[in-house]
């Protein structure tokens, strides 16, 4: 029964059967569960009945909108359940709603009934509330009602004749139990409906988290809103972050190269008037020009670096790492199993992200040992930064990794973090994208 | 002594040859690919070759690859790799056969040709000349950790100055002290990161190539 015997041929079908057996008895009760949950909605539809029907009294209207925000966790709570139990996990269809904070008593209210009115996911809880109690009456209670009748059935022998005595019932199905003979038939019964019960029992609840899913999960048309909001809301983000970046690079360039420039123009004038009253001083310019175009082309060069790193140009993003870990002061391994090239975005994206964390490890995290995994598997390119540090990395709270995920966004990117105080700390990126066939070269 | 050109920017291309003339070398052949690099070497067998990193038809790191690929089919010809950036991770890559006579420099070098020149022609007698720029990048990197860190602040300098290709006697002069004094240096440094007595130039690459890293 417990699944710690040895695995044995026949303690294994022991085992399969107990575990069998004990999900029916689990599941029927899971059914009754649901039926709790059902007949809670069934107050809260009475509780919005009254306040709505009280609406002459202008107060009870209050109560509407914490109403139903109590039926959303109702709802939300047969959603978990679901997928927890049935093996039907159902997405949440809610468009975001912000609780008014300000303003008057019926303002807020105003605002708050707007928002759950217009939301189609409310109407549709509502929907499901009135169904779920027919619903999971007769698919939470069947099952259970079959283990109860056959338990009976299986107890009678010793009970009959005090309830015959009593002047009960004394029919159990089919048979007339007046001796005790006849009552020891209804043992094999009872067993019958136990067995029905238990083979029902999971059956039913799986049923049951369809029919949830019908109604409680977005509908396609919640579903492609609430995509359609990410992209807007990623795509203005892309556009922020590029708009920011040409802002820096133009000043960069305004303040760097091409005031170097000016001042090197300056200093060849300068030069050209004295070259031939004072050689020596229009020499001494020319070097001081040389030295200044060669600031510039640093300079220039640092810009460059910023803005596309000539080693991820050449090679791609595995040698661009293996470049940067070059770089670091830490110690840093790095793998990478890469077959192609993703497309210069996503790998420009997964560059900048993979600096900042490491130079996020070399400032905040004390670490001895980094290593840095690059892969590609299940269309995504797959970024692993981990380091044994101190941890307690937060996204929250760093406006550094805030950044990587938004830099991570516009190409429907994720970054995720395991950083548990004391370490170590894992960061794991993910980019959905196609891998381009590695450059030949001729040589 | 004959120095063949891979650069395909018209500019410098004859910049670079109208300098050289100037300076006493001798140009057979300018190319503006790879390829054409292999084979002008093929050809010309010159004394030493000056690569742009960045060559059609890709434009990514093309000449280091001819460069490399050069060396592979002359073994020990001298390389003078020029680019508009350096990276550590592709000087690595230069010195990695460990036979020195490579030289990776800025453009920006060019400008002072007489110290130009003066690589070129260390490079081609079989020594490195690495451009200040990538060193700074390494004791950067180096600056907790690494086969360096048990060198001596002193020693430390040696070795950069060694990286930057520069003689025992430059180095001396550089850093105001006695040739004697360097050599002490040098073979301290030598023992330290472990390399054998043998021939000095083959040491000091391999000192470098230590100093480049993991």
């Amino acid at each position: 029964m417990t699944g710690k015997t040895a695995a044995t041929g026949s303690s294994a079908g022991l085992r399969r059967r107990g575990s069998w057996v004990g999900t029916g008895w689990v599941d029927s009760v899971r059914g009754l569960a649901f039926l709790g949950l059902a007949l809670a909605g069934v107050g809260l539809r009475v509780a919005l009945i009254l306040e709505l029907g009280l609406a002459v009294f202008a107060y009870p209207l209050l109560l509407v909108p914490p109403t139903l925000l109590a039926v959303r966790r109702l709802a939300g709570r047969t959603r978990r359940l679901s997928g927890e139990w049935c093996g039907v996990p159902i997405p949440v269809p809610y468009r975001a709603y912000a609780r008014p904070v300000s303003g008057g008593v019926w303002r807020r209210f105003g605002r708050a009934s707007g928002q759950l009115a217009t939301d189609p996911a409310t109407w549709r809880d509502l929907l499901w509330m009135t169904v779920d109690p027919v619903t999971s009456g007769v698919l939470g209670v069947f099952p259970a009602g079959a283990l109860a009748w056959g338990v009976f059935g299986v107890l009678m022998p010793a009970y009959w004749s005090p309830i015959v005595r009593a002047g009960g019932n004394n029919w159990y199905a089919f048979i007339h139990v007046n001796s005790t003979a006849n009552a020891w038939l209804c043992v094999p019964l009872g067993i019958a409906f136990i067995a029905l019960g238990l083979w029902l029992a999971p059956l039913m609840l799986r049923l049951y988290g369809r029919l949830a899913h019908s109604m409680l999960a977005p509908t396609r048309q919640a579903a492609l809103e609430r995509q359609v909001t990410r992209l807007s809301e990623s795509r203005a983000e892309a556009v922020d972050t590029g708009a920011a970046e040409i802002r820096r690079i133009e000043r960069d360039l305004h303040d760097g190269a091409q005031a170097r420039l000016v001042a090197m123009g300056m200093t060849l004038s300068a030069a050209e008037q004295v070259i031939d009253d004072n050689p020596d001083a229009a020499r001494a310019l020319v070097v001081e020009a040389r030295d200044a175009s060669a600031r510039a082309l640093t300079e220039l060069r640092d810009l460059v670096r910023g803005i596309h790193p000539p080693v991820l140009a050449d090679r791609g993003i595995a040698e661009a790492v293996r470049a940067l870990a070059m770089d670091s002061p830490l110690r840093i391994r790095v793998t990478s199993e890469l077959a192609g090239r993703p497309p210069a975005p996503v790998e420009s994206a997964a560059y900048f992200a993979v600096n900042e964390l490491v130079a996020n490890v070399a400032k905040h995290a004390g670490a001895h040992q980094v290593w840095i995994d690059l892969r590609y598997e299940r269309g995504m390119l797959r970024i692993d930064v981990g380091d044994d540090g101190r941890g307690g990395a937060d996204p929250a709270q760093g406006t550094g990794l805030r950044g990587i995920e938004r830099r991570l966004s516009a190409f429907d990117g994720i970054l995720a973090l395991s950083s548990p105080p004391g370490g170590p700390t894992l960061a794991t990126m993910e980019l959905p994208c196609e891998l381009s066939s590695p450059r030949t070269s001729s040589f | 002594m004959r120095v063949v050109i891979a650069e395909d920017q018209f500019l410098l291309r004859d910049g670079l040859i109208r300098m050289l003339g100037a300076l006493g070398f001798e140009v057979p052949a300018a190319v503006d690919s790879g390829a054409g690099l292999l084979t002008a070497i093929d050809e010309h067998r010159p004394d030493a070759a000056i690569v742009d990193v960045r060559l059609p038809p890709t434009f990514t790191d093309e000449g280091l690859r001819a460069a490399l690929e050069a060396r592979r089919r002359v073994p020990g010809l001298p390389v003078l790799v020029l680019s508009q950036y350096v990276e550590p991770i592709y000087a690595r890559e230069l010195l990695a056969d460990g036979s020195g006579g490579v030289g990776y420099l800025l453009k920006d070098r060019v400008f002072d040709g007489a110290q130009f020149a003066e690589a070129l022609r260390r490079v081609a007698a079989g020594g490195t000349a690495m451009d200040p720029e990538v060193i700074s990048r390494l004791l950067a990197r180096n600056a907790g950790d690494g086969e360096v860190s048990g060198l001596s602040p002193r020693e430390r300098e040696v070795l950069e100055l060694m990286a930057g290709g520069r003689s025992n006697a430059a180095i001396a002069q550089r850093m105001v002290i006695t040739e004697r004094a360097v050599a002490k240096h040098t073979s301290s440094i030598f023992t330290k990161l472990g390399l054998q007595p043998s021939d000095d130039d083959n040491r000091r690459v391999l000192a470098v190539l230590a100093y480049l890293g993991r």
